[in-house]
């Protein structure tokens, strides 16, 4: 591809310098299938996101990096509302989901989390339910008729490309499988609700290099059909999977870029001493 | 610019910047001893030259190896990637200069088995100096990571390249005067175009530092801007 081509086709120009806030209207011509803007969230007094404005690309991959203690996970809970399970959180700012604020009054936060997943860092299969009742966990505790349980469960690991090495144990626990084996099980249950977006706070980080990979193969896939928003420690795995990189630092957005961009040529000298190793 | 947490990292970096350097000083000194050799009509010193190009050959295969095993090792990004990449781009030209060096010294050692030509040899000798000195001062503006010396660099290939035009027509004077000149002047000709070659060499070291610096690639700007219309159409 033509670096004039890959130019024309990028939807947004690189935000340097300032914080998310005042980039707001600069960011805004993208399809964006959710936009935090001039989001705060606090746990009691202490400020974790101090006013971030950020949008995550439809059917695109956006990665979040930053040190540790720099807000992300915070940030990507805040956009299902699980910030807010967490005693003495405040938010302030908005959330937007198709252009609607998550946070309005009469908005169902369990509606909301049907339609935003969440897959966690360490995998958490029911231990108690078979990998087949697993898959179909959200589906019962949400009563959302599904026909025959076989041929979803047998839809969905395929999704996942989980099946081929599942399909004759599926009445096994859940927590039979491996590690890697656990996390494509995780997002399957997430998935089979047919969410809009998925969240994925370091989905990896537990995993060995052959299941990272599996997992990372099956991102690239479901960005054909899902938002995904992914926070991760590996810079590595940020510049593979995503379209999109935001840097957090301190509780700011220091940085959101096409993924291209930042890593070959980061605007931001943080973003730089950060991706370089020069932190610190 | 802040120094890398791993300082292990760090240390194969700077040794990486030592290596281009000091391949950088040696391909110089052969541009510098070949036109020595040639104006002091000096064989045993191009015979040396020639042998000497070995140890260029060897820093360009030492450096390739030592850019392949940072970036396994390391998986470099921004400014770091561009300095590695650049580093693995720039020993090619740098080792293209030494075989030029050897080409030279090669042209000399024909001609000093001949009378010398007429009053070739000034013009040679500020040709080739002005080349060295792009070489030089491309050196130079990649150490400092200066841009601006980097571009003025670039903005003299067409004074050497101008030289050559203007040598070139000398010597068809030569060769139209006498045709027992033209087994000499075809020789001080291919030196001719060999220096305007290292011009261009020079050139392609300091958009190399351009690149590394900033991160814009300078190189065709007529082919990318035609590469920009065919897209828009």
């Amino acid at each position: 591809m033509s670096t004039a081509r890959f130019r024309q086709s990028r939807p947004m120009q690189s935000v340097g310098r300032g914080s998310g806030e005042q980039r707001a209207t600069e960011m805004s011509d993208a399809n964006e299938k959710m936009r935090a803007e001039g989001l705060r969230l606090y746990f009691g007094k202490f400020a974790a996101i101090k006013g971030v404005t950020l949008p995550i690309v439809a059917e695109k991959v956006t990665a979040i990096i930053g040190p540790s203690g720099c807000g992300k996970s915070t940030f990507i809970r805040s956009l299902n509302r699980m910030h807010e399970l967490v005693p003495g959180a405040n938010i302030e700012g908005r959330v937007l989901l198709d252009g609607a604020d998550i946070y309005a009054p009469g908005m169902d936060p369990v509606r909301l989390r049907r339609r935003v997943g969440m897959v966690f860092q360490k995998p958490n299969p029911f231990p108690t339910m078979s990998i087949r009742e697993n898959v179909l966990a959200g589906l019962r505790l949400n009563r959302i008729p599904f026909g025959d349980a076989h041929d979803v469960a047998e839809r969905v690991l395929k999704k996942v490309a989980l099946w081929d090495e599942v399909k004759d144990v599926l009445d096994r626990s859940g927590a039979s499988l491996s590690g890697g084996q656990q996390q494509r099980l995780c997002i399957a249950r997430a998935i089979a609700l047919e969410p809009e977006v998925l969240l994925m706070d370091e989905p990896c980080s537990a995993l060995d290099p052959i299941a990272t990979a599996k997992v990372e193969e099956l991102i690239h896939e479901l960005a054909d059909r899902y938002t995904i928003a992914i926070v991760t420690h590996s810079m590595q795995q940020a510049a593979r999977v995503s379209d999109y990189t935001a840097f957090f630092y301190l509780g700011e957005l220091v940085e959101y870029s096409d993924t291209n961009s930042l890593f070959t040529k980061p605007n931001d000298s943080r973003t730089e001493d950060y991706i370089t190793g020069r932190f610190g | 610019m802040k120094k890398h947490t791993d300082r292990e990292y760090e240390m194969e970096l700077e040794q990486l910047r030592e290596h281009l350097l000091l391949m950088g000083a040696k391909v110089e000194e052969m541009i510098k001893s070949s036109i020595r050799a040639l104006i002091a009509r000096d064989s045993v010193l191009a015979q040396r030259m020639i042998e000497f190009d070995h140890q260029i050959n060897r820093l360009e295969v030492d450096t390739d190896e030592h850019c392949l095993r940072v970036l396994a090792k390391r998986q470099p990004v921004a400014s770091d990637l561009r300095f590695i990449t650049m580093a693995l781009k720039l020993v090619t030209d740098l080792e293209r200069i030494g075989d030029i060096g050897v080409n030279i010294c090669e042209r000399v050692l024909e001609l000093n088995e001949e009378p010398p030509l007429g009053k070739t040899d000034a013009s040679i000798q500020v040709m080739a100096e002005a080349a060295e000195g792009m070489v030089h001062d491309a050196l130079d503006a990649f150490v400092q990571g200066d841009v601006e010396r980097a571009q003025q660099v670039i903005a003299r290939d067409k004074i050497v390249n101008d030289m050559y035009t203007q040598m070139f027509r000398a010597l068809l004077t030569y060769m139209m005067e006498d045709p027992r000149n033209i087994y000499r002047a075809t020789r001080v000709q291919s030196i001719g175009k060999y220096l305007e070659r290292i011009g261009d060499h020079a050139t392609n070291l300091a958009e190399m530092v351009v690149f590394m610096v900033k991160g814009k690639d300078i190189r065709h700007p007529a082919s990318r801007e035609g590469a920009a219309k065919s897209t828009r159409s």
